[in-house]
């Protein structure tokens, strides 16, 4: 049962992920919000405070969603923290519950971006005139993308997964394509995922390079999409109905690092030390540890991206990742299913709405709810993004015992 | 700067230091703990000293991670290798360069040293020099 100072998640929906043309950001954040309340059997009037996210808008989200569902002068955070946007708002609506200034909370976000293309990397042309003339913080006369290394995220997590193959071997192309395989294989069981085409192994290594060894396929996917959620106090829920109380889900711990300082991280992301330090705190405040985990939601923005958080989630010993994959493990059918929605590369990445997305997809199971693609008794499981910068996000979740 | 003698040639960053017959990069060094950054930094971003001195940066080093990016922004010629390169043991962006973009030829543990190269010469008759690293042997 819940103790009063718990979090729960009382009710969480996503859209469908893929190309919404005649939808604008505004009507797909509400389509999740308003999908969110009823799910939680609550409506607007109940929400004391919401946090939203959207990167790629005019800004002022929150207020927007406000204008479409519900006007209720309740206060409004929109935050902003790259591909970990999502999560940021979902752990800005907990301390708010934390803080004691709200007992219930909605968090949303939501992104356009099919069609977008290549995210990072361009710059300015030489200026009229034709005169190298020195500007910037490092006194650039052109583009430094393609000339001093690559500022395009295939490209920057490229290299993230080739140095983790380099400190411990056994990371190659096709290492790094089986991991794609294995999500696009999943996503064939998720109607919500904007692509759910399984691809063979020859297909993903033959098809276009993008930046090696990401090649398309092995490339999270561009897309529109949203999802939300309902948080409350486990004070509130006990309130609550018997059915409400029974489909909630326990937010044991909701945790948020940004990069601690270390060698070559200004110039490379890293993207390790931060999700190490979020996970210990994360297993730490749940009082678990990840051999109690039953399935893993993971930023796998790339595939060279998958292979690394294995290690840092602690999903496997230090070094252990490729053994990890290898055994079969982050299959669902394996010991310790991952990216069962598919993942970034095929169910989508509208880069606001991911970081509550994966939140979801562990719900859906932890309820029960999953359908198809549900991962049998499941009651523990990990919501994990990554933004660069860096802000990681890490949600572990739990069953209710109702 | 006599206004008669404007510079012949000039860097891609300024931290290339174009020193004839000598480039090499630099970096601006916290002299309390030796984090080093190529830009300008308030305070380190390590142990938040102030005082910084500028140093220089070995002009070799080993190839510790790769991309080869195929697809990027419009303008940026394509294929190319991107890399992070340790030059004792400071870690330092670039691309390579006089070696096949290729993954036969291109892996991680290979030894660079820094070259550099024209990237044309502008209206004023200024040359933009750009800097790389290649394969030593």
């Amino acid at each position: 049962m819940s103790n009063s100072d718990d979090i729960w998640i009382l009710g969480i929906n996503m859209t469908k992920f893929g190309k919404h043309t005649d939808r604008d950001v505004v009507d797909l954040a509400s389509e999740a919000v308003m999908a969110a309340l009823a799910d939680g059997g609550v409506t607007m009037a109940d929400m004391q405070v919401l946090a939203a996210g959207n990167l790629m808008g005019s800004g002022g989200i929150g207020q927007q969603i406000q204008k479409q569902v519900g006007q209720t002068g309740i206060p409004v955070y929109n935050v902003s923290n790259a591909c970990a946007t999502g999560a940021t708002a979902l752990r800005t609506a907990i301390m708010s519950i934390k803080a004691g200034e709200s007992d219930m909370g909605l968090a949303v976000g939501v992104e356009k971006l099919a069609g977008v293309g290549l995210l990072g990397g361009g710059g300015r042309a030489k200026k009229d005139g034709n005169e190298w003339e020195p500007q910037g913080r490092v006194g650039a006369v052109t583009s430094t993308d393609g000339r001093i290394g690559t500022d395009t995220m295939p490209g920057v997590f490229a290299q993230v997964g080739m140095e983790y193959g380099h400190k411990y071997g056994g990371a190659d192309f096709e290492l790094f394509a089986r991991i794609s395989e294995k999500n696009h294989a999943h996503s064939t069981l998720n109607p919500l995922a904007a692509y759910s085409k399984r691809f063979t192994l020859e297909e993903i290594m033959g098809d276009m390079m993008i930046a090696y060894p990401n090649t398309r396929p092995m490339c999270s996917a561009n897309c529109d999409g949203a999802a939300a959620a309902v948080v409350v106090s486990g004070e509130k829920l006990k309130t609550l109905s018997l059915e409400q109380q029974r489909r909630a889900v326990k937010v044991s711990a909701s945790v948020l690092t940004s990069d601690p300082y270390q060698e070559a991280c200004q110039v490379l992301p890293d993207v390790n030390t931060l999700t190490k330090a979020a996970a210990a705190t994360a297993y730490e405040t749940a009082g678990i540890g990840p051999q109690d985990l039953d399935l893993v939601e993971l930023h796998d923005c790339f595939a060279t991206a998958e292979l690394v958080h294995y290690d840092n989630l602690g999903l496997c010993e230090e070094g252990g990742a490729v053994d990890f994959f290898n055994s079969g493990a982050p299959w669902r059918d394996g010991s310790l299913p991952v990216n069962v929605s598919g993942g970034l590369q095929s169910k989508g990445h509208p880069i606001s709405a991911t970081g509550i997305a994966n939140i979801w997809e562990i719900c859906h199971h932890l309820r029960g709810e999953a359908g198809d693609r549900q991962i049998e008794g499941a009651k523990v499981g990990l919501a994990h993004v990554i933004g660069l910068g860096s802000a990681c996000g890490v949600h572990i979740l739990e069953k209710s015992a109702a | 700067m006599a206004d008669t003698a404007a510079p012949a040639r000039i860097p891609l960053v300024d931290y290339l230091v174009l020193d004839d017959g000598d480039p090499h990069l630099v970096a601006n060094e916290c002299t309390n703990c030796g984090a080093r950054f190529f830009d300008r930094r308030n305070a380190c971003a390590s142990c938040f000293g102030t005082d910084f001195t500028t140093v220089k940066i070995a002009t070799e080093g080993t190839l510790r991670t790769f991309t080869i990016v195929a697809f990027a922004a419009p303008g940026v010629e394509v294929p190319f290798v991107s890399g992070v390169i340790d030059c004792d043991g400071t870690s330092v962006r670039g691309n390579l360069r006089n070696v096949e973009p290729d993954a036969d030829h291109v892996h991680t543990g290979m030894e660079l040293r820094l070259t550099t190269y024209s990237l044309g010469t502008d209206d004023h008759g200024t040359e933009a020099i750009g800097f790389a690293f290649e394969p030593i042997s």
